[in-house]
């Protein structure tokens, strides 16, 4: 089996959110960035484990600039093969489905996986443009990723509870919390990192379906209200009269 | 025009959808796409649909997405709106790439100007953000932008399809909701959730009572869901679900900066903590510094005794 595994850089998960340029940038200063949790935690974990299973390969690929080869390094400690930098400075979901579609299409993977959603954009774009892209389906919101010889065997979350379902030839997911165990790296993969293939390939040109025009932080709390432990009639009264949410 | 796409329960359109489609005839003139069975207009002419265009059952993500565009083109539609709920995550981008249209994902609020209001950072900040494209395709997170007002309508349904190919995924196991009568997280009103401070998986009662005696949801912090006391389903939080329900009751949460940008949407926030320095306060609208299984038990009567 070969596998892509599409990575995207974040924040890390304690960072302040601020913006700067009039607040039109998100600023960087100061940021530590991650492996997007769900990319790491979820679909490259599990790619990594049905490799080691059953042999194959695990490629991975993101959009961006140099500043995206240090979390490429990381995955490729956790253990992915080989990694692939698309060289387009991410603006949003549209041209980085296009652009990774434009290397993938191809290259005969037999699945590709993402995080379900990137905890700064969290758009859950990504993975559905690039399956209509590659004309394949998409099994969003997965839990679990296993074979029965050719065939995959998901189970994936909906609106009216967990569904299981079989997909044959290739397909792309969205992986969420269940599908696998967080990995840290050791010192081993550490250093075999720092040999693995860390391709780069020109971007295809994709353009943008949106902008941003401004950011903004929600408005602070008015202050938090403290009710007696010994007295919870008075929150049942303030839930009722004065936020009137009951 | 418009097109909502709509995810159906038992022949009812969603909660979710019917504010995505709420959403939609706010802009403009909207017909609905539908799959499957549907029990008179589903309630979609109730929040201004004009028509119903109903599509065959039991179709995938790509053939969902193959409807949807065929309906926006007999329509001439350039606005495809959907709930950001599975179907929206599965389906809105394949859309968005037949239409060749932008896509705004995650938005909490009617646009202004042709510019709309999308989550960013996990609930940390919002983004004002424009198409740049003819065609466009949104998403709403559900329980964000209310739902509709009523205006007693009926829309006309169509039997509606186009070329939609074969599918590949087989459903092996059909969905079985596990929560009984539940409102599932991501649109539930009322959520009650509980972190590491109930101390242990057997302790669960009494929350499962206070959700009861609101009808609310429960949920829990993450540390609880990985160490297995509640299914993974349950967690809210930055890599959990995001919620944004009208009353989140918070109890035995520190409430760290990941837990809280899942949940920090919620309209009302209620903290109960042992711990009067947890930082959850300082996110909190009302508050109750106290042990969590002497307190929960008697905010539960007190509910009760509405």
């Amino acid at each position: 089996m070969e596998f892509l595994v599409c990575i995207s850089k974040a924040p890390d998960t304690t960072t302040r959110i601020a913006f700067t340029e009039g607040d039109t940038r998100f600023s960087e200063e100061g940021v530590q960035f991650i492996v997007n949790p769900y990319d790491e935690w979820y679909a490259l974990v599990r790619a990594l484990e049905l490799v080691e299973a059953g042999g194959g390969k695990v490629v991975i690929v993101s959009v961006g600039g140099p500043d995206c080869d240090p979390i490429l390094r990381k995955a490729l400690a956790i253990g992915a093969h080989e990694a692939v930098r698309i060289d387009a400075n991410p603006t949003d979901a549209g041209q980085v489905a296009a652009e990774i579609a434009a290397y993938a299409k191809d290259k005969g993977f037999d699945a590709i996986l993402c995080g379900k959603e990137t905890i700064d954009h969290n758009g859950s774009a990504v993975p559905a443009m690039l399956a209509e892209h590659l004309d394949v389906p998409c099994i969003a919101l997965c839990t679990s990723l296993d074979y029965e010889g050719d065939k995959a065997i998901l189970n994936r979350e909906t609106a009216k509870g967990i569904e299981k379902v079989a997909v044959s030839g290739p397909f792309v997911l969205s992986a969420a919390k269940g599908m696998a165990e967080q990995r840290i790296p050791n010192m081993r993969g550490i250093m075999a990192a720092r040999t693995k293939p860390l391709n780069l390939v020109p971007a295809a040109g994709s353009a943008a379906g949106t902008t941003v025009e401004k950011f903004a932080l929600p408005a602070a709390k008015a202050g938090v209200k403290l009710v007696d432990a010994d007295n919870p009639t008075e929150l049942v009264h303030l839930l009722r009269e004065e936020a009137k949410v009951i | 025009m418009n097109i909502a796409l709509i995810q159906t329960k038992g022949g009812h359109a969603s909660k979710a959808s019917l504010e995505a489609a709420g959403f939609a005839v706010g802009i403009g003139e909207t017909v609905a796409v539908v799959s499957g069975e549907l029990q008179g207009d589903g309630g979609l002419g109730a929040v201004g649909v004009s028509r119903v265009l109903q599509g065959p059952a039991d179709l995938d993500d790509a053939q969902l997405a193959k409807l949807v565009s065929a309906a926006a083109q007999q329509e001439n539609a350039n606005l495809v709106v959907c709930a950001q709920d599975d179907l929206g995550k599965a389906v809105a981008g394949r859309v968005a790439v037949r239409l060749n249209a932008g896509l705004i994902a995650g938005v909490t609020a009617a646009p202004q100007g042709g510019s709309y209001t999308r989550n960013v950072f996990s609930g940390k900040a919002t983004a004002q953000v424009k198409g740049n494209t003819e065609n466009l395709v949104v998403t709403t997170i559900p329980n964000a932008i209310g739902m509709p007002e009523a205006q007693g309508g009926t829309a006309a349904v169509e039997t509606f399809s186009t070329d939609l190919g074969s599918s590949r995924v087989e459903i092996l196991e059909a969905a079985q909701p596990s929560d009984g009568d539940r409102a599932p997280l991501p649109e539930a009103e009322l959520v009650v959730s509980a972190g590491r401070g109930l101390k242990g998986p057997e302790n669960w009662g009494i929350i499962e009572d206070l959700a009861d005696s609101i009808g609310a949801t429960t949920a829990c912090s993450r540390p609880v869901s990985d160490i297995g006391w509640r299914p993974h389903h349950e967690h809210v939080g930055q890599t959990g679900t995001a919620i944004r329900p009208n009353l989140y009751i918070a109890v035995g949460i520190s409430g760290a900066i990941q837990h809280l940008a899942g949940v920090n949407g919620s309209k009302v926030i209620v903290v109960i903590n042992k711990d009067p320095e947890a930082p959850f306060f300082k996110a909190a609208d009302y508050g109750i510094v106290g042990d969590a299984f002497d307190v929960v038990p008697k905010l539960t009567e007190a509910f009760k005794a509405l």
